[in-house]
Parts: C-alpha cells; structure tokens; sequence
C-alpha cells in the first residue's frame, strides 16, 4: 500500500463531514437538549412551586372562611341588638308623642270649652240685658253699665 | 449453477478497485465517490435536521439523531476527562459515516458492480471501508488530532518526555524511545487496519457465497447478513469508542496512564 491521493482525500472527506456535523447537527442539537432539559427543570420547579402555593392558598381560604363566619355571626349579632334598640326607640318615641297629642288634645278640649263658656256667658248677658229691657221697657245703655254687666258676667 | 466459473477471477475482480491515475495520483474512484455519496446522505440528514430542530415535538429522523447523539454522549462522558468541543462531532460523524459505509456490505453483492459493468465502468467496490485508504484515512486523521491535543494538553516537553521514560524508566531511554515509538505507532494502525480487516473478511465470506450454487446461497447469505448487521454496528461503534480513548489518552496529564 502506497500513499496516495485516495488517502488524503478520505482524510479530507472525513475532516469536512466533522466540521459539518459540528456545525450544523451537533452544535444546533446539544444546545437544543440542554435548553430542553433545562426547560423540563424548570417546568418541574414551577409545578412543585404551584403545589404549595396552592396548598398555602387553600389554608389561607379556610382561615379566611373561618374569620369571615365568626365576623358575620358578629355583625349579625350587633345588628340584632341594635334593631331591638331601634324597636325600643320607636315604642319609647310613640308613646312620647302620643302622650303629647293627647295633652295638646286635652287642653285643646279645655280651651274650647272655657271659650265655649265665655261665649254663652255672653250670650246669656246679652240675653239678660234684653230680657231686662223687655222687662223694663226701657233701653239699658250698655256702656253706662258695662261695669255692673261685667260684674254680672262674672258671676255666671 | 455458480455465479461463475472462474472462482479465482471473479474474487479477484471484485477486490479490484477502481482506479485512475498512477502513483501518488492513483485515485480509487469508487471509494471517494461512494463515502462522498454517503458522506452527503449524513450532511443533507444532518443540514435537514439540524436546521429546524423541534424541542418541544421531536420527530421521525430527529428521534434518530437525538438517540445517537446521546448515546455517543454517554460513551464519551464515561471515558473522556474534561471537555473537548471537538470530541463530540468527531465521536458522532465516526460512528454514523463508519455505519453507513459498512451497512454498504449488506446490498447483494454483485447489485452495483453489474449495473456499472452494464454502463461500461470495469471494476466496482462499494463498500468504502473494504478499502485500507478510507480506514487508515480516518486512523491518521485521529492520530493526528492525538499528536496535536498531546501537544497541547501535555506540552511538548512532557509529551516527548514520555518516548524517554516510558515503560522502563530513564536508564533505558533507547528501548523506552523504541518501545514508546512502536506503541503509538500501533494506535492509529490498528484502529484503521481493525475496521478494514473486518470489512474485508465480511465482504470475502459474501463472495464465496455467491460463488456457490444458486439453490444453495439463500441459507448461509441470509445467516451471514444478518450476522453481518451486527458486525458492521459493532465495527463502527469500536472504532467510535477507540477514538474517544486514544484522544482521552492525549487529554490525560499523567504520564503513566495508558
């Protein structure tokens, strides 16, 4: 065996098919499966990650459920007093100002009435002094007896 | 009725080359264009592939490559110390170019060379790896990555340092240069005449099954091409694996590791 062209061109064969390997498969594909293994950690990480996060949420909800319940029987409680306290309130403000309609009722019936009495007083004057007119055939002057007139009406 | 009558002429014409030209210049024709031919299906898989890599849906030829390529990985992760960007595309081309050459040896034997013999072209071998050139082109090539990464990781000092003390201590540095000569001589030889040797063999068994009676091929063809699948798989995985070793040897600083 000689050397010969044949051999160096197998040789030269060889190191282009290495370069271009290199370069086109296994330098592309390398770092695509370092990239996807990376990726695959990553994804792993992440979903380990959304486990407790999702348990700390939902511990969290419950807590919160809890809270709001006991907040809520709370509320729930205080409104209760508070609308006893209102009914409480109306009842104590009604009967107040029933109280006051009645008393204003009252003196308003008084009121009438003493008017109803000053009327009849007069009425009873006037009826008398006619009467006595009648009686005496003789006109009274009014206003030279306003003063017994009155002293009369006062004593009806 | 045998294949030919001539037993001696046609082994003869089957292991003929090729050939043009003389002396330096003689070129054998079929080998060149038959790696080239393969060499190419290889950069046209790989230009393909490589081009638009899916990471998230690999498919088809992509599955293929992925496969090699971590199983190439794997073999140099378990012997390589370090790193070497080279050692990869290098362990990676070795193993699928080798295979594809040799999986040449399991198209029926005279297929090719009767065609060509038909279009007027004398002598054919289709099996690039049957030829020393292409096994010890590959060999030297290795060999001198080795030299080169001896120079490099060790230094030259260190490196010729080992011809003088390397096996027997610095007493016997005449044996040692002639021993340690011979040893580094035979890497490179053996890792290219290996490949050879099998491929040849394996070729030689085909022909002298086609020289037997037609009636007569199908069982011994058919066991010997099967048999064959995994010789050429194994010849080109040894010559992978032998050249991640003999660059790891070059990698190692310590001169007493071989």
């Amino acid at each position: 065996m000689n050397v010969t062209a044949t051999l160096f061109g197998q040789m030269l064969t060889f190191a282009v098919l290495v370069a271009f390997v290199w370069r086109f498969l296994w330098g592309p594909m390398t770092h695509m499966l370092a990239e996807r293994s990376r990726r695959i950690a990553d994804g792993l990480a992440a979903a380990e990650k959304g486990k407790h996060d999702l348990e700390r949420a939902q511990r969290r909800a419950v807590e919160l459920l809890r809270e709001t319940r006991q907040q809520a029987s709370e509320i729930l409680a205080q409104a209760e007093k508070r609308a006893n306290e209102i009914i409480d309130e109306a009842k104590s403000h009604a009967k107040h100002e029933a109280e006051g309609i009645l008393s204003a009722a009252r003196s308003e019936i008084v009121r009438e009435t003493n008017a109803a009495r000053e009327q009849l007083r007069v009425s009873v004057v006037q009826l008398a002094v006619v009467a006595a007119g009648r009686i005496l055939e003789e006109e009274i002057d009014a206003d030279a007896h306003a003063k017994m007139l009155g002293a009369v009406v006062q004593q009806i | 009725m045998p294949a030919t009558n001539n037993p001696v002429e046609y082994i003869e014409h089957h292991l003929t080359n090729l050939q043009v030209g003389h002396g330096f210049w003689s070129i054998h024709l079929d080998t060149l264009i038959f790696s080239w031919l393969l060499g190419a299906i290889l950069v046209l898989i790989s230009w393909r592939v490589g081009r638009k890599l899916s990471p998230d849906a690999p498919s088809g030829l992509q599955n293929l490559l992925e496969a090699i390529l971590e199983f190439v990985e794997n073999q140099i992760k378990s012997t390589f110390p370090g790193y070497s960007p080279l050692i990869g595309p290098l362990a990676f081309t070795v193993f699928t170019w080798v295979f594809l050459m040799n999986a040449m040896d399991l198209l029926p034997i005279d297929l090719l060379p009767k065609i060509a013999s038909l279009l007027g072209i004398p002598h054919l071998r289709v099996v690039p790896t049957t030829d020393p050139y292409t096994t010890l082109g590959m060999a030297l090539t290795v060999f001198a990555l080795t030299i080169y990464y001896n120079f490099r990781v060790r230094g030259p000092l260190n490196y010729l340092k080992s011809f003088l003390v390397h096996p027997f201590g610095i007493w016997l540095f005449p044996i040692n240069i002639v021993m340690t000569v011979i040893e580094e001589l035979a890497k490179p030889l053996s890792l290219g005449l290996r490949l050879f040797g099998n491929m040849f063999a394996g070729e030689l068994v085909f022909m002298l099954i086609a020289l037997l009676p037609w009636w007569a091929q199908w069982l011994p063809g058919g066991a010997w091409s099967i048999f064959h699948i995994l010789v050429i798989t194994l010849q080109s995985f040894i010559f992978m694996v032998l050249t991640i070793m003999y660059l790891a040897m070059a990698h190692t600083n310590d001169d007493g590791a071989h």
